[in-house]
């Protein structure tokens, strides 16, 4: 156990010690350093918006809300943070979870259905706004566990076990809500979605505590590590006494609670659940950000911040898009090329290929040694 | 000669086809039809399927009801069994794609079952089917910009939330209403962008619409459907604004939840997407059975509602 950890922090310390020391322009076409391309990613993107809107960055305060694109695109990219949170444990054991949207649409449902019965006059104290949170997020941990069990257990391919899920979970959804879309009036349960504490949007909180939390609780452990180890070499770390089927548990519960929170901020923004819409897609938009923050899909090393970095990328230019006067129907293709764009900024091969092209003139300018 | 031999032959096919289906009642009563419905994706959907089978009944149509849920397989092999059994005066078929119906068409043709589209479009030739009955979107997208129109005397700064790219509901009511404000070189749209029919994704478009555009330059949100517009309503109050009032709201559907913001004065106005395409289509039914020839596109046009009262006044 300690000597594989050992194995584990020695490479990366050294890439560490490596960038403190002797760092050299030349190498960002080199090197690996995921985190720089994807806040440049990020910049450039908010920096498009800008050109696309000018009042892009203009953050108001009206009736004690910030209102602004800005905060627009930070009150939209919570749910993809947090469900991006999720997916990084996820994928970091060489796993993926298709089926969050779904779960999203499942624990939405839940929620409304609950707390219909607590406003059609229902004193059982289960269905108070506290209660119905707890249990929706409770419902969403046990979708998690359903595809930790098909996953660890049973050793179903993960893209199959969690598709199951995604199917179906919009069927379950549908029967808890009876086939309706119902809507609520529960001033607790839409401050999830819609509530300000110092003018700042809830769900920016939710999604910056959830991401404090998990990386505490991944980083100032061993677990982070552990997770790694499975994502990297299953059989390995097995030999070496970590218990592969508690991590793939943890980590597809940590996914499906991730999932029940977002779904409740999506309800609680309309204080509506529709079993049909909740989160459609949302399983996408996680991918995605995990990959863009860097995750291998073949698992392995992940870093949480930097999915987060990628929720924020996608969502900053999903806001662009709405903004600018583009035809509709020239959203996904804009959509596919940027997120092309920030995946060639990171790949290492085409750094390489690009940073040939510009040897000579490199060897011109010293300022680049 | 040929002429006279043609109008004999004419003549001779109109009194045949009367006679063998002089069965047919007015209403349809004693009929069987089969009715082969796309699933229920959306509540829409549901009241559809609810609306045909509470007209048959009414009707005292003996309805055999087939749900494919989203498979065309599915409604292909339900018309196959109904064609077989021979025991189906006429199908009822709301497809779920356009394509791939050629085919079963034709046999229900050979057997001499006449079939009725309803919603959706197919490609098939049109001869193949008796008529379609459906939804007229343009004309939903021109009611809704001539109540705009007259709402603002035709001095307007629209903002627009489009339906699904690509769909007929996005593109026709999009051309309805764009038809109309053309008219009046007041009426702009100054932002438009898709909400996929989602309230979630309305309400984001419409929060960017107001921090990217000056909301006192907005004067109307036009939403393809109610459920956008519920979201647009949101992102409105959350804006500091009064729907209805600062920003009007006119949408198309009349689905339940948009009555609660009529009444409640943050919506203005809302096209009716009529689920009621039962009766239409059971007169069509009716209608060639008993050798009438039917137009191949039979619109059911919804009304413009303000308010619930009006609503439920119309569908008692």
């Amino acid at each position: 156990m300690v000597e594989m950890e050992k194995q584990v922090l020695t490479p990366v310390n050294e890439n560490k010690s490596q960038k403190a020391t002797n760092f050299k322009w030349r190498n960002i076409f080199r090197g690996d350093n995921r985190a720089l391309w994807t806040i440049l990613a990020l910049i450039i993107i908010l920096l498009a918006d800008r050109m696309v809107s000018p009042t892009f960055f203009t953050v108001r305060m009206i009736n004690g809300r910030l209102t602004g694109s800005l905060i627009n695109t930070l009150d939209g990219a919570a749910p993809i943070i947090l469900l991006s949170i999720g997916m990084t444990l996820v994928i970091a054991t060489k796993g993926v979870d298709l089926s969050v949207g779904a779960v999203m649409a499942i624990c939405a449902a839940v929620s409304a259905v609950l707390i219909n019965r607590h406003e059609a006059g229902s004193d059982n104290i289960l269905y108070y706004p506290g209660f119905v949170i707890a249990i929706a997020i409770l419902v969403g941990a046990l979708c998690g566990l359903w595809n930790g069990i098909l996953v660890a257990l049973f050793d179903i391919q993960p893209i199959i076990a969690t598709l199951i899920l995604m199917v179906a979970g919009r069927g379950i959804a549908q029967m808890i809500t009876d086939g309706q879309s119902p809507t609520y009036t529960d001033e607790t349960l839409a401050f999830m979605g819609q509530g300000t504490i110092f003018g700042m949007p809830f769900p920016v909180y939710v999604a910056i505590i959830a991401l404090v939390v998990v990386y505490l609780l991944v980083r100032r452990t061993a677990l982070g590590l552990l997770i790694e180890s499975v994502g990297i070499n299953a059989k390995a770390s097995h030999y070496t006494g970590v218990n592969a089927t508690v991590i793939k548990l943890f980590v597809y519960i940590i996914s499906g609670i991730c999932a029940a929170i977002a779904g409740l901020i999506v309800a609680g923004e309309n204080t509506y659940a529709d079993p049909h819409t909740a989160g459609m897609w949302s399983e996408l938009d996680a991918i995605v950000a995990v990959v863009i923050g860097g995750t291998l899909l073949s698992g392995g090393r992940f870093s949480l911040v930097l999915s987060a970095m990628g929720a924020l990328i996608i969502q900053s230019l999903r806001i662009g898009l709405y903004i600018s006067d583009l035809h509709p129907n020239a959203n996904l293709v804009v959509k596919a090329i940027v997120i092309l764009l920030v995946l060639l900024l990171q790949s290492k091969e085409f750094k390489q290929a690009v940073g040939r092209l510009f040897k000579p003139v490199l060897k011109l300018r010293p300022v680049f040694k | 000669m040929k002429l006279v031999k043609f109008c004999l032959l004419l003549a001779l096919m109109v009194t045949f086809v009367g006679a063998v289906n002089v069965k047919a009642q007015d209403g349809g009563e004693g009929l069987t039809i089969g009715f082969s419905q796309i699933g229920s994706e959306s509540a829409w959907r549901t009241s559809f399927t609810d609306a045909v089978k509470a007209e048959a009944e009414a009707r005292g149509i003996n309805l055999l009801f087939s749900d494919a849920q989203q498979q065309q397989e599915n409604q292909i092999a339900a018309m196959r069994a109904w064609i077989a059994q021979g025991d189906v005066d006429a199908i009822i078929l709301a497809p779920v794609v356009e394509s791939g119906w050629d085919d079963v068409l034709q046999e229900a043709q050979d057997a001499g079952i006449p079939v009725v589209i309803v919603d959706r479009n197919v490609d098939s030739d049109p001869s193949l089917y008796v008529t379609r009955v459906s939804s007229d979107f343009v004309h939903e997208g021109r009611l809704a910009a001539a109540w705009l129109v007259q709402a603002t005397s035709g001095q307007c700064n629209i903002v627009e939330l489009q339906g699904t790219v690509g769909s007929a509901a996005a593109n026709d009511r999009m051309a309805g209403f764009n038809e109309v404000i053309a008219l009046f070189p007041g009426m702009q749209i100054i932002a438009s962008e898709t909400g996929d029919f989602v309230r979630a994704q309305g309400k984001q478009v419409m929060e960017s619409f107001l921090s990217s555009e000056d909301p006192a330059n907005i004067c109307a949100v036009w939403a393809h459907n109610d459920d956008m517009a519920i979201g647009a309503i949101e992102a409105i109050k959350e804006a500091g604004l009064v729907p209805g009032q600062d920003i009007l709201v006119v949408s198309v559907d009349a689905i339940p939840d948009i009555f609660d913001s009529l009444d409640a004065g943050e919506a203005n106005a809302t096209v009716e997407l009529s689920p009621f395409m039962g009766g239409p289509a059971f007169d069509a039914v009716v209608a060639t059975l008993n050798g009438e020839e039917l137009p191949k596109w039979i619109p059911v046009a919804g009304k413009l509602y303000t308010n619930r009262a009006d609503y439920d006044a119309d569908h008692q």
